[in-house]
């Protein structure tokens, strides 16, 4: 494998400046959000900020129902992602484990719910709510968001299941557990990696959710049952120009997500991915 | 097909007494009831789901777009069904074509972009050393776990016209005019940042699973290859890109199928504007159902665009299925 030193030096120069390229904005958002105002708004950006500050962090963090709205998140997100698991994990078993009539059409309507067109069917969604007069409430956000997540869930706890060896539900069976018991004493402690990737996945996605909560949480205020990505898209037009506070809320609302993507790296590039993750 | 369990040899749980194995092999005398119909048990909760919460949404859109459906309906509580005056006013109306010609037009350079920016990195991720490979790793991975949310807000930060980066940047560069610039002052410029924005978000995955594929490629085809005399260009059009076919073909679907029904960006950037001139057919069908309170309209282009969709993931699926036969 003999690479001249001009060759490799070359592939090495363009990877720095994709590198830039790609952690740039992630870079800028992060430091914005510590500098002082008269860095923000300088004639010529300051690319390394020294006299930091956290004074957006307090203006970001001091709006209006900031807390509501992340407990409102954690709860429409956690509750859907919990949901999604218990299904899931039925009837992902029956998938892997099981063969029955009607197997491969199961498999297939997973697969095509797994691209549903949520995006235009929010009208059809608000109307559903509307005449259960659900409107402005967390719990149909819960029920969908764990709707959306549920088909990735089943998809991946599938091929997690496949990979544990029938052999030792066999044997646990022949030990005299039954099903259900080999299922819960061998299978489930085995799937705990798989439990874990899948549900964190679930959680960005849910996490991430606009059009949805846009369209059927509306009304603002105490009690309101809106979420942190509507407050930080309504977040410019409430504080302006404000941007140090701008990029701080956004800060604040991706580090549980960049937290979760440097914990999964490698099961991200790992083959889970394969159909459906999407930052 | 006979419906029968796996090679379960003990007695199934919770039936009583000792149901002998059965000796026939006729396929009404499989196990007992319960688990022939635990498969079925088991699936039950998904499938409620899957029906009040999928199937249900998505024949609503399709009831909804026969409706005369406006904001005075909706107030009143009352159906007014109108046939296909939806359809027909839509499918006669020069701004749904417009949009639907401007959603394929912004599909095809997102995903043209992404594939062929997405596949350049991927290689290049083969190709660097490894200390290199987890730099530029963990830069993609930064880009690919930004929330889109907070993607959007830095990206209208970084196009701001009076102290944004960007503009300062062009600036420097000698093209003075760009000072000042206000991106979303115009379709294409407001275009630009989308596009950027979303390109920037996508080429990750597709970078970290063309490198995955790549390194299921043996070295042994590569190295007879170059024994042969073939250069880089030849080894990819010869090597790599036949046996990641089926990759490029299904991330390719995948990605188009994304981009086509891509929302948050959209919106989130301009609002659809200036003048909704950067609408997609998603946006376009919230806008006039939503923003506007025509919901029968909103879901007559909502039903037309999951019907593109539908001949899309058609042929996505007709790729994967071809692949997958162990489903």
């Amino acid at each position: 494998m003999r690479r001249s030193l001009i060759g490799r030096s070359w592939a090495n120069i363009v990877a720095v400046v994709l590198f830039v390229f790609f952690a740039f904005p992630v870079y800028w958002m992060v430091t914005t959000a510590f500098k002082q105002n008269s860095d923000i708004i300088s004639k010529t950006p300051v690319f390394l900020p020294l006299g930091g500050t956290l004074e957006h962090f307090t203006t970001a963090s001091g709006a209006a129902q900031f807390w509501e709205m992340v407990g409102n998140s954690f709860i429409a997100t956690l509750g859907a992602v919990l949901g999604s698991l218990v299904i899931a994990t039925l009837a992902s078993f029956a998938i892997s484990r099981m063969k029955f009539r009607g197997r491969k059409a199961f498999v297939l309507v997973i697969m095509m719910a797994q691209m549903a067109p949520w995006e235009v069917m929010t009208i059809s969604v608000y109307m559903i709510v509307r005449d259960q007069s659900m409107l402005n409430s967390l719990v149909p956000l819960v029920l969908f968001y764990m709707m959306m997540v549920l088909p990735f869930t089943i998809w991946t706890l599938r091929g997690f299941m496949a990979a544990v060896p029938k052999e030792l539900e066999e044997s646990a069976m022949v030990d005299g557990c039954t099903r259900a018991q080999a299922f819960v004493k061998v299978v489930f402690p085995l799937l705990a990696p798989g439990l874990m990737a899948t549900s964190l996945f679930g959680f960005i996605t849910a996490w991430n959710e606009l059009p949805l909560v846009l369209i059927l949480n509306k009304s603002t205020g105490p009690g309101s049952a809106q979420t942190l990505p509507l407050w930080l898209t309504s977040f410019q037009s409430t504080f302006g120009d404000d941007w140090g506070a701008t990029m701080a809320a956004s800060t604040m609302f991706a580090i549980p997500v960049l937290l979760i993507f440097l914990i999964l790296q490698r099961k991200a590039v790992g083959g889970l991915t394969a159909g459906a993750v999407k930052g | 097909m006979a419906v029968q369990s796996e090679p379960v040899r003990v007695n199934s749980p919770g039936r009583s007494g000792a149901q002998q194995p059965p000796k026939s092999r006729r396929p009404a005398a499989g196990p007992s009831l319960l688990s022939r119909i635990a498969p079925y048990l088991l699936l039950l909760p998904a499938i409620v789901a899957t029906l009040a919460l999928l199937g249900w949404p998505l024949v609503k859109t399709v009831l909804l777009s026969f409706q005369n459906l406006n904001r005075r309906q909706l107030v009143q509580h009352t159906t007014e069904w109108n046939g296909f005056d939806n359809y027909k006013q839509l499918l006669t109306s020069a701004e749904f074509w417009h949009t639907t010609g401007r959603s394929i037009a912004f599909t095809a350079v997102n995903v043209v972009l992404i594939m062929v920016g997405g596949t350049l990195v991927g290689l290049l991720l083969n190709r660097l050393g490894s200390k290199m490979r987890l730099f530029l790793q963990i830069g993609l991975v930064l880009a690919w776990a930004m929330p889109i949310v907070a993607q959007t807000t830095v990206f209208t930060w970084l196009f701001d016209s009076r102290y944004g980066v960007v503009n300062w940047f062009l600036n420097q560069l000698g093209w003075h005019s760009m000072a000042t610039y206000n991106w979303y002052s115009s379709q294409l410029s407001t275009f630009f940042v989308i596009v950027l924005l979303i390109v920037w978000g996508s080429i990750p995955f597709v970078a970290f699973n063309m490198y995955a594929a790549l390194t299921t490629i043996p070295n042994e085809l590569y190295e007879a290859a170059r024994l042969d005399g073939a250069g880089s260009v030849k080894i990819f059009t010869k090597v790599v890109f036949p046996s990641l076919k089926p990759f490029f073909l299904g991330t390719t679907f995948l990605e188009v199928i994304w981009v086509f029904k891509c929302f948050t960006q959209v919106l989130a950037i301009n609002n659809g504007g200036p003048e909704r001139l950067t609408e997609t057919l998603p946006v376009y069908a919230y806008i006039e159902g939503s923003g506007n309170s025509h919901y029968g309209m909103g879901s007559a282009i909502a039903v037309l665009t999951i019907l593109m969709l539908a001949v899309l993931m058609a042929y996505y699926f007709r790729i994967i299925l071809k692949q997958e036969d162990e489903l």
